[in-house]
């Protein structure tokens, strides 16, 4: 199972992003795990300046954007 | 400059719709009609052409950039990166803190969050295109001169001890590279979601903007103005500062406010003011910095902007640009 989080201080877009990863994994099959992180400091320690950021499986993949569905999709693919 | 628009509501107003020209509703129609098809072709165009730029240059690598700098160099990067970064305002407490740990002085942040709502590529160009290159670069100079010296001010009081102490203790990791992929295709795409998360963030707002701009213009008499607004009534500017604080917008939605305003000819100290005031000085950003800034630091920030935003009033309506 894929662990996904998005890094964000609790704001519309990070919401946004959440939901636009959980509705692709529904749409793949993928089974994933999406964790929000609020805490600045555990989202500094990413190295990510500008919310919301998504990591996944421990690797920042992206920082800044609501990413759109077809950059999720790549995400949840990938192995 | 953007005749097509004038000649668009031109079409609407008079022929599409039959009213007559002159009349108080025509005008705030054609000029509703006008600002809002020329500002959102205007931000489509711009948003797309700076996100494409930006795919280049992201502000985790100026951070590094910036890293170990002297000071000064630190103040022109931070007010420069401000004014090419439009961020979310949630992103204002990891950029901060990361601008903090990588040793950028505090006032030079301070700049940077300053410059950033008031001076952006949006603003800079529905300036240009509105209001005429005189008044955008009065606008520009103003906007950098109070970021730079609010920084440094902060620098000189030596005001970095109204910062939370947990923000010393926080250590930023290295993340690599986020984001986006590097083939053009990426670049492009991550353009375009830019325009779709701006455009989507802010449209509200510049439709409120044109519709308090159409009313002025076509309802507000030119003597109401003058009699409340003029260059002889000195609280004019004061009052201008203080009725912005409530205002919350972003330059995109008071530069037809501003427009309205100018062509009723209120003097352009007074309405620098305002715009200012309503971009700037803002209690949604202000609760947000709570987070990492001190009251004391807060009652600083905001006094400071006052007073600056009072000064560049005054100052332009004596010498009566």
């Amino acid at each position: 199972m894929k662990q996904i989080k998005v890094l964000g201080s609790g704001c519309r877009n990070c919401d946004l992003t959440a939901r636009v990863i959980e509705k692709q994994a529904e749409a793949l099959g993928v089974e994933v795990a999406v964790d929000k992180v609020t805490d600045v400091a555990e989202i500094l320690a990413y190295g990510v300046l500008r919310t919301p950021g998504v990591v996944v499986d421990g690797e920042v993949v992206h920082a800044g954007s609501v990413p759109d569905g077809r950059t999720a999709r790549l995400w949840l693919q990938e192995d | 400059m953007l005749h097509p628009f004038g000649l668009l509501a031109d079409a609407v107003t008079y022929q599409l719709l039959g009213l007559t020209p002159g009349t108080r509703v025509a005008d705030a129609l054609h000029f509703f009609v006008q600002d809002v098809t020329k500002i959102f072709v205007l931000l489509v165009t711009v948003i797309f052409v700076m996100g494409l730029f930006r795919s280049y240059l992201s502000p985790e690598r100026v951070r590094k950039a910036m890293e170990g700098r002297s000071r000064w160099a630190a103040y022109a990067l931070a007010v420069t990166l401000g004014a090419v970064t439009p961020f979310c305002s949630c992103s204002s407490v990891p950029l901060f803190i990361g601008f903090v740990e990588a040793g950028v002085p505090v006032g030079a942040t301070m700049a940077f969050l300053i410059a950033s709502p008031m001076i952006n590529e949006v603003a800079v160009v529905l300036l240009l295109g509105i209001l005429g290159w005189k008044f955008t670069v009065l606008y520009v100079a103003v906007g950098l001169s109070v970021g730079i010296a609010g920084g440094a001010l902060i620098d000189g009081l030596g005001l970095q001890r109204w910062v939370e102490e947990y923000v010393w203790k926080i250590r930023v990791g290295d993340g690599g590279e986020p984001g986006i992929g590097r083939s053009l295709a990426a670049r492009l795409g991550y353009a375009r979601s830019q325009v779709e998360e701006i455009v989507g963030r802010i449209w509200l707002y510049v439709l409120a903007g044109v519709g308090v701009g159409a009313t002025l213009h076509g309802f507000v008499p030119e003597t109401f103005f003058a009699q409340y607004a003029g260059a002889s009534n000195p609280l004019a500017v004061p009052l201008a500062v203080a009725a912005g604080v409530p205002m919350y917008s972003n330059a995109s939605g008071v530069i037809p406010v501003a427009e309205a305003l100018l062509a009723k000819g209120v003097p352009v100290g007074t309405v620098l003011a305002l715009m200012m005031s309503v971009v700037a000085l803002s209690l949604p950003e202000m609760i947000i910095l709570r987070k990492v800034l001190k009251p004391s630091m807060l009652g600083f920030f905001a006094g400071y902007l006052a007073v600056a935003f009072v000064t560049v009033g005054y100052v332009f309506n004596v010498l009566r640009f």
